[in-house]
């Protein structure tokens, strides 16, 4: 090939590059290693990774039971190893994919028409809140308080040079967002009203009390989804106008904290003003069925400093792992696996109700509920380890007022006996405060 | 004439037929399996009131040998690397090795929740850690965040710390200088930063102008974003002039990496000037595309940016475990929620224990000579608008062929034919009707050979029979198909 090309040394090729910047070493990185040694090594750092705990945790990132047909489907490498359909002729595989997404998450969320995917729940909200902007020309949002609190990091930084300012809405002993405080918050500059539902607490908001708050000042009402299982058994938000949603919870694992699924719903008329890809149906030069990308002059590529985002990529493989999810489950059994959920969350915190205090009674719930004990939950949860169960997560980081509370959650997955190892544990805790002060151990995070 | 043109890699086969998944639904049909609840049942309606949902809509009802066939005929209907060269211009579609795959669903790594204890995260931990440390050193640069999740989002978190960094000085400046060349991402993403866009002119050979950006630098620029080698494949040659231009102003010099595959251990943006960039892992670190995601986008900074990094950064405890560091007050906040990409962070240092120091400089080396002799069979056949010389990618136009009215989409199209994804089309914007070829190191000299071949066969269809070029592709399930109708009146999901 060097002979092909007319070269005498492959260093001939590199030098456009200035010779003091050549480099003249080898890559201090570490030493070419054989499969076997690579396969080694990462299942090394697996054991040092929570291998075969149990664990309570939820907020935002859920363990459900991923059905095998999922990576035996997105492993093929027609899937995996495609890249963006523009070139719609030679990717209808992926382009009608797509498209069964957008229909299924329409569908779930109760909002017409649904995108390709953004990338996780918490940029979704940041993009929605930006397209409410768009939307109403209006600039301020008003922010509940039991949103996720790292999605509204995300909106913050996202919002910084945005020029959006925002309120924050508190929430009443239900765990629920304060509709009295939101009525006076919600003004004729505010773009829209943002919550979660199920919310950061696993509460279920009154959506529809909300949406009349919001629309009587003409601001738009978008609810975040972190938990997607919920919409199948809790009615959709359908009074919103923005849904911003994180589907980890069909079918993706959780693999520490990404690459997760976001993805965006809305109604029809606003459609033009929502960010990411879209796949729309068509038909080719003979009149038969096929799927493109479409609206795309709202896009990066086409617009530049105009666009309405200046999001690229879509989480494609991944929408496609949440696809096969609801396709397996579909209609009815997405329906049965969201009451499990409802009936090991309920069993669990009637059990924990017994030794500590279960918070925000009094409102619906879906598979996540806050307990307080006396005792530090990270000392309570430093304890559990032993038993190689991972409890629930302490709020103090994220919501100082409430003290020792900590957010648990159960999936199917969670068993009758974990549920009552833990409990056992929590209950003993709180006997032994009552006779003596506790020691506890190293306090992990 | 198809019979003179013989397309020696692709042959039509029978392909299955396949309706949307809600067509094959019926009642009744079930491809789940609960197991028997352990715990009391509740009663939905008291528990949730007005909240329950009463019905699913039309999600569909289908059985597991159904939705094996479904997703499997689908994916016949893609073109992947898999299944050849995939010659896509700044997009880098390399070979994406199985064991990465394969190490990623390791149970603790793919099981591993976000919040839990840092004690029992060590390995994730280390993953973050050794791949930053390999990063740095590929990269010449002192801090990274592996958080953005894909190259447009790390292009916002390196202006956001410009911004945090000129803003710390007193002044954020007004704008952010692009050059003519750039991808659409770059100036959309310094809108939403809130600088305004100046677009630099590119020379005669296809770099940045130095004697222009010296015209256009002053206090009001924050950075300059420069991809290298740029769009057109063009190693910036002046680039050490570039940064201290920038430099000797206060500003700044942004490196967008879609390119780095043609510069990994053979030169160090660090080394020659630059003060943050981003990298794409799903592309020059092997990750897969996916159909169009996942990505992972990190940020790579000199000193000055550290402090700006968004929270939480790994850091190592004085008792020499590792754990995340939140409080860091100047920082530009999150950009999305937990750590970032994580299962691509596991691949790509997957893809650099498997190459070695050796191994990463071939990668570049053979990257760049398969381009070279790309362009060098394809020389003379098509117009080649900037001969300065190529790294990894090369960028010809359609010049020549557009005179029998045959433009380089429809050149793209014919290629489909011959069993090979297209180039990229009409990018950059300084070349009209470009042809943006990367091949990639994974490619053999067979591959290339073939592709070459079935270009110039194209090239002299074209002066044979313009019209059979218009008309591709012939071979497909689907011919071209109505875009405009598509956005005029968009249907965007399925109904009954």
């Amino acid at each position: 090939m060097q002979q092909a090309i007319g070269i005498r040394s492959i260093d001939d090729l590199f030098s456009p590059i200035p010779a003091e910047y050549r480099l003249a070493r080898d890559l201090a990185v570490p030493r070419q290693m054989a499969e076997s040694e690579i396969v080694d090594w990462f299942k090394q750092r697996a054991k040092e990774n929570g291998e075969g705990y149990s664990s309570f945790l939820g907020a935002g990132a859920y363990f459900h039971y991923r059905p095998v047909v999922i990576d035996a489907l997105v492993q093929r490498g027609e899937f995996l190893t495609s890249y963006t359909p523009y070139q719609a002729e030679f990717a209808q595989g992926t382009l009608q994919a797509i498209f069964e997404f957008q229909t299924m998450i329409s569908e779930l969320t109760g909002m017409d028409l649904a995108n390709a995917s953004m990338y996780d729940g918490s940029t979704a909200a940041a993009e929605a809140v930006m397209m409410a902007v768009r939307v109403t020309g209006r600039q301020a949002a008003v922010i509940a308080r039991n949103l996720h609190p790292e999605y509204r990091e995300v909106l913050n930084t996202y919002a910084t040079h945005q020029a959006i300012p925002q309120q924050t809405v508190g929430f009443t002993s239900s765990g629920q967002i304060d509709l009295k405080q939101l009525e006076k918050l919600v003004g004729d500059d505010t773009a829209c009203v943002l919550v979660q539902s199920p919310n950061f607490f696993g509460t279920i908001e009154d959506v529809e009390a909300i949406a009349d708050i919001a629309h009587k000042r003409g601001a738009l009402l978008i609810v975040s989804i972190a938990e997607a299982v919920s919409l199948g058994i809790v009615e959709p938000p359908r009074t919103a106008d923005i849904v911003a949603m994180e589907a980890q919870s069909f079918g993706v694992p959780l693999g520490f904290g990404g690459p997760y699924c976001g993805v965006l719903a809305t109604k029809e008329k606003f459609v033009r003003q929502m960010p990411g890809r879209l796949a729309g149906q068509t038909v080719d030069k003979n009149g038969k069925r096929g799927f493109v990308l479409t609206l795309a002059t709202r896009e990066q590529h086409i617009r530049r400093e105009k666009a309405t985002s200046n999001i690229c990529t879509n989480q494609a493989l991944v929408a496609l792992m949440v696809n096969i999810f609801m396709t397996v489950y579909g209609k009815v059994g997405l329906r049965e696996l969201a009451k499990q959920n409802l009936a090991k969350a309920a069993y669990a915190a009637d059990q924990f109700s017994k030794h500590a205090k279960v918070l925000f009674a009094g409102a619906p719930r879906f598979n996540e509920f806050v307990a307080e004990t006396s005792e530090d939950p990270y000392a309570i949860n430093s304890r559990l380890l032993g038993h190689k169960i991972v409890g629930g997560l302490p709020l103090k980081k994220f919501y100082p007022e409430l003290g020792n509370a900590a957010l648990w959650c159960c999936t199917e997955l969670t068993t009758r006996s974990m549920i009552d190892t833990a409990v056992g544990l929590v209950a003993e805790s709180e006997r032994s405060l009552l006779t003596k002060d506790a020691e506890p151990e190293e306090v992990t995070r | 004439m198809t019979t003179k043109h013989i397309t020696r890699k692709a042959t039509r086969h029978v392909n299955q037929n396949e309706g949307l998944i809600f067509e094959k639904s019926s009642p009744g049909k079930a491809a789940w399996k609960l197991p028997p609840l352990d715990v009391p049942e509740v009663d939905t309606a008291k528990l949730l009131g007005k909240q329950e949902r009463k019905d699913l809509g039309t999600m569909p009802e289908v059985s597991e040998i159904e939705i094996i066939r479904h997703f499997t005929r689908l994916s016949t209907w893609n073109y992947a690397i898999d299944l050849g060269m995939y010659p896509l211009g700044s997009c880098t579609m390399k070979y994406n090795p199985r064991v990465n795959e394969f190490v990623a669903r390791v149970e603790g790594l793919a099981n591993g929740h976000p919040y839990q204890a840092e004690k029992i995260s060590q390995g994730a931990l280390q993953i973050m850690k050794t791949l930053s440390d390999c990063l740095l050193e590929i990269t010449g640069m002192d801090a990274i965040t592996l958080q953005p999740a894909a190259g447009a989002q790390g292009e916002l978190t390196g202006l956001l710390m410009v911004r945090a960094y000129h803003e710390s000085k007193g002044n954020a400046r007004k704008k952010i200088l692009i050059p003519d060349s750039a991808h659409g991402t770059n100036p959309a993403t310094a809108a939403t930063v809130g600088y305004a866009v100046e677009n630099l002119k590119s020379n005669q050979r296809g770099m940045v102008d130095v004697a222009a950006l010296a015209a256009q630098m002053n206090e009001d620029v924050a950075a300059l974003m420069v991809t290298n080698p740029n769009t057109l494949g063009v190693f910036e040659q002046e680039i050490h002039k570039i940064a201290d231009l920038m430099h000797d102003k206060g500003g700044l010099l942004y490196m967008d990496g879609a390119n780095m595959n043609a510069l990994v251990g053979k030169t160090r943006p660090g080394d020659f000037g630059v003060d943050v960039m981003h990298l794409n892992l799903h592309k020059t670190f092997s990750t897969p595309h996916g159909g169009g995601g996942p990505g992972s986008g990190p940020v790579a900074v000199k000193k000055i940016l550290a402090p700006f990094l968004p929270t939480p950064v790994v850091i190592t405890n004085p008792n020499g475990t590792l754990g995340f560091e939140y409080n860091r007050p100047q920082s530009v906040g999150r950009v999305r929620a937990f750590y970032g990409n994580f299962g691509m962070f596991i691949r790509a240092l997957a893809y650099i224990f498997a190459n070695g120091p050796d191994g990463l400089r071939q990668t570049t080396e053979d990257a760049v000579l398969n381009a070279n002799y790309i362009r060098k069979g394809l020389e003379g056949t098509f117009d080649l608008p900037y001969d300065t010389p190529s790294m990894h990618e090369v960028v010809f136009s359609d010049k020549l062929q557009s005179k029998k009215g045959v433009r380089t989409m429809d050149l793209a199209k014919r290629l489909i034919d011959y069993g090979f994804h297209p180039y990229t089309t009409a990018f950059p914007l300084i070349v009209p009707g470009a042809l943006m070829i990367e091949p990639t190191e994974s490619e053999p000299k067979e591959e290339l050979d073939l592709f070459i071949e079935a270009m110039k066969s194209i090239a002299e269809e074209v002066e044979e029979d313009p019209q059979f070029v218009l008309d591709a592709p012939h071979n497909t399930r689907i011919s071209r198909l109505d875009e405009t109708a598509a956005a005029r009146k968009p249907v965007l999901r399925w109904k009954p």
